[in-house]
């Protein structure tokens, strides 16, 4: 026993030794007094869902990318807080001609971008200029998606012409043909203001790989630079990614210091984490969540909803072509009923193809109210008594606008049927083939899809679902296609009243019934005050005060 | 012995051209692809045709395949469509984590599975031996992510005692020149980022561990039993022999072959990245990053990764056949 005991004492010396003789093998390299431990020093952790696609927003079109790039970039345009209406940013204001071709942008002045290079005219063409003279695989629609659906293209394609810089706080924007919808459009992440000099030195363009799996640079890896209010500091693959104040932020320094992004795929592993205290805040509460953590003290925040959820009819599949049919389905579903039992809390139900808050909304337009009666008697005069319908609805997802698609589906299904009609139920999982489904072929009914909103504009919803005929929604009507195409080309005065106008005339024509805005959630811990929330997610953190502490 | 050591590295050549070739075939038969997986309600047919068009997905099959392959031999393994990096980059980002959980599970279910087994076997039909069936049962037939989900639950979120996800905590700040983030720890000094690690590898590390603890104890259970009765420990009991001597050099030293080679393909198979777990713990090895690949039509991390992984699986299967001959000197001789 004596024996065993020695050897033992000698080998945890041994592994002493060992370790301290390792150590100082390879050099710390943080600064002393940097080992923080969260709480009291303006540390701010957030979860998201999944890691930012790219730390170059040009380069992107998805939402965790986009919440890290607020942080560090701003655009021409922002957002006024807590609606989706655009507002000046780093234009104070523009001015554009009658032909709706030149933009002249006034710019903020005594902005640099975090490399201290100055943010001026020659910058904000520099940028246009990039996006416009993307080749190759970064003119990939993977890469610029926003870039080339907001322009049409890049290089001959695109709707821009040139920009000039008339002097150091103007720019002057010139477009081929007019964007009606380019100002909100302009308060995209994709369009934020970036460093030429950054650009070019980190080769922010020089894309190589592949076109479906195109290599980061080395820019929207290590080196994003803005003029915003944090600063990039590291990106822990597969981890987190870090960001400082910005010291010389041109606006206000907050509470918030330091931000951590870090990535929690699990929705019950990110409540979790809450609960322990390991991060501080988290996006995409489950529904089922929400009351259990406002119980807990947490504070559930939620946004004005700016997404919209449908059920699809597709009129190449018989008998839905007949209007008959089609509003006897409208006035067969109960949607106050399917908000309680499967949307979360606030919801309410839709009337038309766009949320409430976006410009264009009317309240003239017919609604169908819940009457299964009428349902009955529609179908009847349709001859369809004894009516069969495909219906389908993805599986293994959860969207803003959909977060349990199975919950959805029962309920309609069950008001479906209760008026007569047959639902044979043809689940998908959503990734990757459902949207290939329901917008590359004829071979579906009835169906559940939604949209969640880019930017404020009314063509951004029912121009994406009704600007053209599509396999969705299999029919052919010139009168909504022009009412919506009218609305879009209208001069801005006029704009919202002929948005209205083509909301009314869809809601004629009834396509789908538009079912609910489903509000999406957002939890912080206790103590975490004044969170920015915005419809569009122009969150950003330099405004939230730690007050409180624990 | 370097004989065999070449021989089976041979060997690895057709197996892993066969297996590119199932690779290749098997993601190109998966329906849809990654740009109706990438732009969701965004997507369009006609983005997807000039996508198709652009890649030379028209090409016959076998034009494909024989540049992948060529790509493949210099080395290249493409770039992931989730991240933007190259796919042995991420691999080898991730790996490093994954071995480092691999080793705590070890540790945890040969700690306890060997002495656990043993004691078993010493006192059969005793309440220890009844206990470790009981045991070694549970671990095998509880799922993973169940246990996973239950010890998070306990002993993070209830009692606070250990972080919930991640490899280290969010807020500390710590040098990574390996990427084993205990080592790195050890490495640079910062004692208080490898006690941080270390402590983020507890949970996930017993919750992968149950079940090569089962296996382990069940395993030494036998094996043990199985020579307590062989004549030469009769043998040397009636010489009288100490009865530590006879634990150690004769019954424990000769159970233990079998139980080494169960270990090993133990070893082999964590390796291979606990997907449920790393899931669970929001741990970022090469199990939670395949699993995420396969949801985002993440092709060339799906090819590359299974690729990587067998040549893992074949390397920890020959150094477990190689070890052989170090523990049983039988086998040395007769190479």
């Amino acid at each position: 026993m004596r024996r065993r005991a020695t050897r033992l004492a000698g080998g945890v010396t041994l592994v002493t030794a060992l370790a301290v003789a390792l150590s100082g093998c390879v050099a710390s390299e943080r600064d002393p007094e940097g080992s923080s431990s969260g709480g009291g020093d303006g540390t701010f952790v957030f979860a998201g869902s999944a890691e930012p696609s790219s730390l170059d927003p040009a380069f992107a079109s998805d939402g965790e990318t986009f919440r890290v790039a607020r942080q560090i970039f701003e655009g021409l345009v922002g957002v006024e807080p807590g609606t989706a209406d655009p507002a000046p940013l780093l234009a104070e204001s523009w001015d554009i001609s009658e032909d709706g071709l030149t933009y002249t942008f006034h710019l903020k002045e005594g902005v640099t971008f975090h490399d201290d290079t100055p943010f001026d005219a020659e910058a904000v063409c520099a940028n246009f200029d990039r996006w416009h003279d993307w080749t190759g695989l970064a003119a990939h629609e993977n890469l610029s998606y926003y870039y080339k659906a907001v322009f049409g293209g890049t290089g001959d394609n695109s709707l821009y012409d040139s920009c000039e810089a008339s002097d150091e706080a103007t720019a002057v924007v010139t477009l081929n043909t007019p964007i009606p919808e380019l100002i909100p459009a302009l308060s995209l992440p994709s369009f934020s203001m970036q460093s030429p000099a950054a650009v070019e030195e980190f080769g922010a363009d020089e894309v190589e790989g592949t076109a479906d799996a195109p290599q980061l640079t080395e820019y929207g890896r290590e080196h994003p630079t803005g003029t915003g209010p944090y600063t990039f500091q590291e990106w822990k693959s597969g981890e987190s990614v870090t960001l400082a104040a910005n010291e010389n932020y041109w606006g206000e320094i907050g509470d918030v210091k330091k931000i951590i992004f870090t990535v929690i795929s699990d929705g019950t592993a990110r409540r979790q984490a809450l609960e322990a205290g390991d991060i501080d805040g988290y996006d995409l509460v489950a529904p089922a969540d929400v009351a259990a953590l406002e119980e807990a003290g947490y504070t559930i925040l939620n946004r004005d909803a700016f997404n919209i959820l449908y059920l699809g009819m597709n009129q190449a599949q018989k008998p839905l072509d007949d209007i008959r049919v089609r509003q006897a389905i409208a006035h067969a579903i109960d949607k106050d009923a399917l908000v309680q039992a499967a949307l979360p809390e606030g919801t309410t139900a839709a009337t038309q193809f766009i949320p409430e808050i976006v410009s264009g909304y009317s309240d003239d337009v017919t609604t169908y109210e819940y009457d299964p009666e009428k349902a009955k008697d529609l179908l009847k005069e349709a001859g369809q008594e004894n009516l069969e319908l495909e219906f389908n609805y993805p599986t293994e997802v959860s969207r803003p606008y959909m977060p349990d698609p199975a919950a959805i589906y029962e309920a309609v299904s069950a008001d479906l049927e209760e008026v007569g009609i047959t639902v044979t139920a043809t689940p998908e999982p959503w990734s990757p083939t459902y949207i290939d489904t329901i917008q590359g072929g004829e071979n579906h009914g009835l169906h559940l899809l939604g949209w969640t909103g880019d930017y404020n504009d009314t063509y951004n919803f029912i121009g994406t679902f009704f600007g053209a005929k599509s396999l969705e929604w299999g029919f052919d009507d010139q009168e909504v296609f022009d009412a919506i195409k009218d609305a879009r080309n209208a001069p801005l005065e006029e704009q919202e009243a002929a948005y209205m106008h083509a909301n009314e005339v869809v809601m004629d024509a009834l396509p789908g019934v538009p079912l609910a805005s489903p509000v999406p959630s957002l939890v912080v811990a206790p103590g975490v005050e004044g969170y920015p929330i915005s419809p569009v997610q122009d969150e950003v953190y330099n405004v939230i005060s730690l007050g409180g502490g624990e | 012995m370097l004989r065999l050591i070449v021989q089976r590295l041979l060997l690895l050549i057709p197996l892993l051209l066969g297996l590119s070739v199932l690779l290749f075939g098997w993601v190109r038969a998966l329906p849809g692809g990654p740009v109706q997986a990438m732009l969701g309600e965004r997507y369009t047919p006609e983005a997807a045709a000039e996508i198709e068009a652009q890649l030379g997905l028209d090409q016959p099959l076998i034009v494909q395949y024989g540049k992948y392959l060529l790509r493949l031999l210099q080395g290249d393994f493409g770039v992931s469509l989730q991240s933007g990096r190259p796919v042995l980059e991420e691999f080898f980002t991730r790996f490093p984590a994954t071995i480092e959980l691999t080793v705590v599970a070890l540790v945890f279910a040969i700690g306890i599975g060997i002495p656990l087994g043993y004691v078993a076997a010493r006192r059969a039909g005793s309440v220890v031996d009844h206990s470790a069936v009981v045991v070694s049962l549970i671990g095998v037939t509880v799922p993973v992510f169940f246990l996973a989900f239950i010890l998070k639950y306990l002993f993070a979120v209830e009692l606070g005692w250990f972080p919930t996800t991640g490899r280290q905590s969010a807020t500390m700040i710590a040098t990574h020149p390996t990427n084993f983030y205990v080592l790195d720890g050890l490495l640079t000094a910062e004692w208080d980022a490898a006690w941080d690690a270390l402590v983020h590898l507890i949970l996930p590390g017993i919750a992968l561990g149950s079940i090569p603890l089962a296996i382990v104890a069940r395993m030494t259970r036998a094996a043990v039993s199985e020579v307590q009765n062989a004549d030469y420990v009769r043998t040397a009991r009636a010489k009288g022999i100490k009865a530590s001597r006879l634990r150690g050099q004769h019954i424990l030293k000769n159970a233990m072959l079998p139980v080494v080679t169960t270990i090993g393909l133990q070893v082999g198979l964590l390796l291979s990245g606990a997907v449920l777990t790393e899931t669970v713990f929001a741990f970022s090895g090469i199990g939670s990053f395949l699993a995420d690949s396969v949801f985002n039509a993440d092709y060339p991390v799906m090819q590359g990764f299974v690729l990587m992984i067998a040549v893992v699986y074949a390397l920890v299967n020959l150094l477990v056949d190689v070890s052989y001959g170090l523990i049983d000197p039988r086998l040395r001789r007769q190479q």
